[in-house]
Formats: C-alpha cells, structure tokens, sequence
C-alpha cells in the first residue's frame, strides 16, 4: 500500500529551541525526521506510524563538527558526506571516514545524518562499531538542559534508546586518544555499493612486545543493537598474541554474540564471519607486532 | 488530513509555488504538480537512483524527501540539463555511448553523472562507479554508462560547456 502524504502533519520550526519546545510542550506526538532516509522509505510503503512529524532538516545548530584539543564534537544533523568531507576526521579518525562511505550511496549519505543512524538504532547501524571502539559520548538535550552519557550506554534494546520523549540527539563526542591505536573495521555485506551489513567489525588495539595492552572490540548485526564484545575484549586483555590466544578470543565471541536469522543473513553465517573478522584483525596485530 | 503548505523554491532556474501536503515526496510534487515527469519512479526507497535530482547542490533521491523540507532550495532535474535544443554533454554521451536502453534509470544515471563531473571533471574508472553506485540500470550491465561518463569528461568541446552549464 502507497503511503498518503495527508495522513500526516510536517512542521519545520526552524530551529533548536523551536523543536525542543514542541517536544517539551507535546510529548510522545512528535516524531523528529531529519534526512528521511528512513522514515521516507516507510512513509512510501504505507507503513509510516507517526500521525505528527518535526522537521530537523537544515537547523545549523545540529549540523557541525569542531574540533577541540582532545576531542571532535560531530552535530547530531550532520550527514555522512559532511563526514566524508570533514580533512580532519578522515586523518585522525579514519574508521568513522570509512563507516560514512558505505552508506548507502551518494545521494544517501548527503541525507543520511549521524543523528538519525543513531536513533534509528538499527542492529545493522554503519557507524556504531566505530563510535563504540572509539568510546565516543552522546550529548543529549531537552528544555531541562543537556546531558552526555557514553554511546555504549545509548542503546537498550532492539531499536529502543534512553532518549525521553522531550528529548533529541544534540551531538557526538569521539576522544582523540585512540591516534596511536592500531585500528580496524570491516564491513560484509551482499555488495559493496548499497548493501545493509551482515556484520560488521570494529577494533582499536595497543600491543607493545607482541602484549594486547589495551584492546576494544565492537560489532554490528552480532544483537539487538550494534555492542562492545567485552568478554572477547576480556579474553585477549594482557594476553600475548598468539594462536592460544586467538583460539580463546574466537571461543569467547562465538559465545558471546547473539546474531539472529533474517532476510540478509543466518546467525551462522554471522557468527562464523565475525569470528574470521576478529581472527584477521588479531592477525594484523600480531604481523604488525613481529616487524616492531 | 494535514493543512498543506505553500512552497517556494526553485527548479532548474524558475522560482515556483506550490501548495502540496507537507510529507508530499519531492518526487511526487515534481511529477504531479510540475508536470517534470523526467524524474521516474523506481524503487521508492532510495535504493536505485531513478530519482535522483540535485538540491542545493546535493545530489539526492527524491523520493525520500518530503517536499516542506525543500523550501527555499534550488532543485535541478533532468529537464533543466538540455539547453533549448542543445543536449547536455552527458546527454549526447549517452545517446552515442547507448548509455540508454529502456530509459527508466536514464534521468537519474545523467543527475548522478552530472554531479560527479561537477565535482571531479576528469574522473577514473573507480571514481565513476562510486559515482554512479546508487544507480540502478537493469539492461545495459553498467558498462555503456560508465563509457558515457567517460566519452563525456574527456571531449575537449563537451568539456567547456560540460563547464559551462555547471555554471548556471
């Protein structure tokens, strides 16, 4: 069925303090709608819920990204090309570079906004495995002020968030300190162009004298929302690289995802691959190790 | 039922009004209520770029865009690539190349292309098919439109008023 466009009321207040009053003044009746990459696909389809949406769509304030000494500060409305064309994130934080250029395609990412892939909270979100191994922090603001809580702590369930419902997703906050990191991020998928993840994973690592000093692993399409694999973190925290080592991390994160069947992929299939994901990672390390 | 909005903004250089419900797809609005039926309809969920248009400079699918957020944009479509009866290069390009068989994708395989050589006017094989990636084209296995694109970017004459309308 063909969705009907009068079905439903779009206001575009035009700015920040505009929208978080409406949210304030008429909670759980709003729903924000930014890029509409999403909302728009289930709008065509007849499937869309939300009789009242809110327009995010060109707030400055929301679309930014700045710098300052110890960390970026990425606007909740800004899009995966404003990313992808950000210098400073693609030398200094590569693998959100890279999430950025596989959504979708151009004509996507120059809609598509961080904010939105966050909220959204698909289990198959793009850029959450990096946001995760970098510890990023989520700002969130309502009329009762801001708060900031780390993304790992963002998510609660399939699609379900901490958000209340007066608040948005102001921006995101990615520490600086993972420059010296050893990093990885790899995506499968169908095809390259256009394809939702089978999995997803994401790892910063320090290893010095062939030790796993420090280590963050996370992972897309492994649960109900893209999560940190602390118990694979744990198996390989302190630990020397080698094939022992390995064999205890795969053991450790084939017991600790949680993938399911769906129409892109089996939880088999998924687990099997995110397993070879960490074994390639873990290899680097340990090749990169050798040649020190 | 939504109050309908009044609408300005510009499509391939005529200001214009018009007066849809707010969550209208862009789409919708240029094919219904402007009559640029140049714009197709493919998927209508952003996979296939037979939609693509360029907003504010953006290349976009317009199906996925609810028409009270173009408000004071400028849009290009298709119809706006030609000039009188002087074809695009693209255009030309593609008639020569036979970039186009049954025409569908067309519109947006020339926005998509458009934009790309907008910003990269020379470029390789792999930045046109990251160009094109999001669209499809289910007769002519890609390879015809990527010639095209090329054919296009590399003719010196086509390349100045490749320019040149870029321009406008």
């Amino acid at each position: 069925m063909r969705g009907n466009p009068e079905a439903h009321e779009l206001v575009a207040p035009g700015s920040l303090d505009a929208v978080l009053d409406l949210l304030a003044k008429e909670p759980n009746v709003w729903t924000p709608i930014a890029g509409g990459t999403e909302l728009m696909v289930a709008h065509a389809a007849g499937r869309l819920a939300a009789p009242k949406l809110v327009s995010l769509w060109d707030i400055d304030e929301l679309r930014f990204i700045q710098t300052s000494t110890n960390e970026v500060s990425i606007g909740a409305g800004s899009t995966f090309l404003d990313l992808r064309a950000n210098a400073m994130i693609a030398a200094e934080f590569p693998l959100l570079a890279r999430a950025a250029s596989w959504i979708g395609s151009i004509a996507n990412q120059s809609r598509a906004t961080l904010g939105g892939n966050l909220v959204n909270g698909s289990p198959a979100a793009d850029s959450s495995p990096a946001l995760l191994v970098y510890e990023a922090e989520v700002e969130i603001i309502s009329v009762r002020g801001r708060r900031r809580i780390p993304y790992c702590a963002f998510h609660t369930g399939y699609k379900k968030n901490v958000l209340a419902p007066d608040e948005l997703l102001l921006a995101v906050h990615v520490p600086g300190r993972f420059g010296q990191h050893r990093q990885y991020l790899r995506k499968v998928g169908t095809r390259r162009a256009m394809a939702i993840s089978k999995v997803v994973l994401a790892g910063t690592a320090l290893v010095s004298g062939g030790t796993v000093d420090e280590i963050r692993l996370a992972a897309a399409s492994l649960a109900p929302y893209p999560t940190r694999l602390p118990a694979t973190e744990s198996a390989l925290q302190g630990k020397t690289l080698d094939d022992a080592a390995a064999c205890t991390a795969r053991t450790a994160l084939l017991n600790e995802a949680k993938p399911i069947d769906d129409l892109r992929s089996t939880a088999a299939y998924r687990s099997q691959v995110a397993a070879n994901l960490l074994d390639e990672f873990l290899s680097q390390l340990h090749g990169e190790a050798r040649t020190k | 039922m939504s109050p309908h909005a009044t609408i300005r903004f510009t499509v391939n250089g005529k200001e214009l009004e018009v007066t849809p419900p707010p969550m209208k797809r862009l789409l919708d609005v240029l094919r219904e209520d402007l009559g640029l039926t140049g714009t197709k309809e493919g998927c209508g969920e952003g996979e296939c770029g037979s939609c693509s248009v360029r907003m504010n400079g953006d290349l976009v699918n317009s199906c996925m865009v609810p028409v009270l957020q173009v408000s004071g944009a400028t849009v290009e479509t298709v119809e706006g690539l030609a000039r009188e009866d002087e074809m695009h290069p693209l255009q030309k390009a593609f008639l020569e190349c036979g970039g186009a068989q049954c025409g569908i994708c067309t519109p947006g395989m020339l926005m998509a292309a458009t934009h790309l050589l907008r910003h990269t006017p020379r470029p390789t094989m792999a930045e046109i098919r990251e160009g094109l990636a999001g669209n499809l084209c289910r007769c002519t296995g890609f390879i015809r439109i990527f010639e095209s694109v090329v054919a296009a970017s590399t003719t010196e004459n086509e390349t100045e008023s490749l320019q040149d309308s870029h321009a406008r």
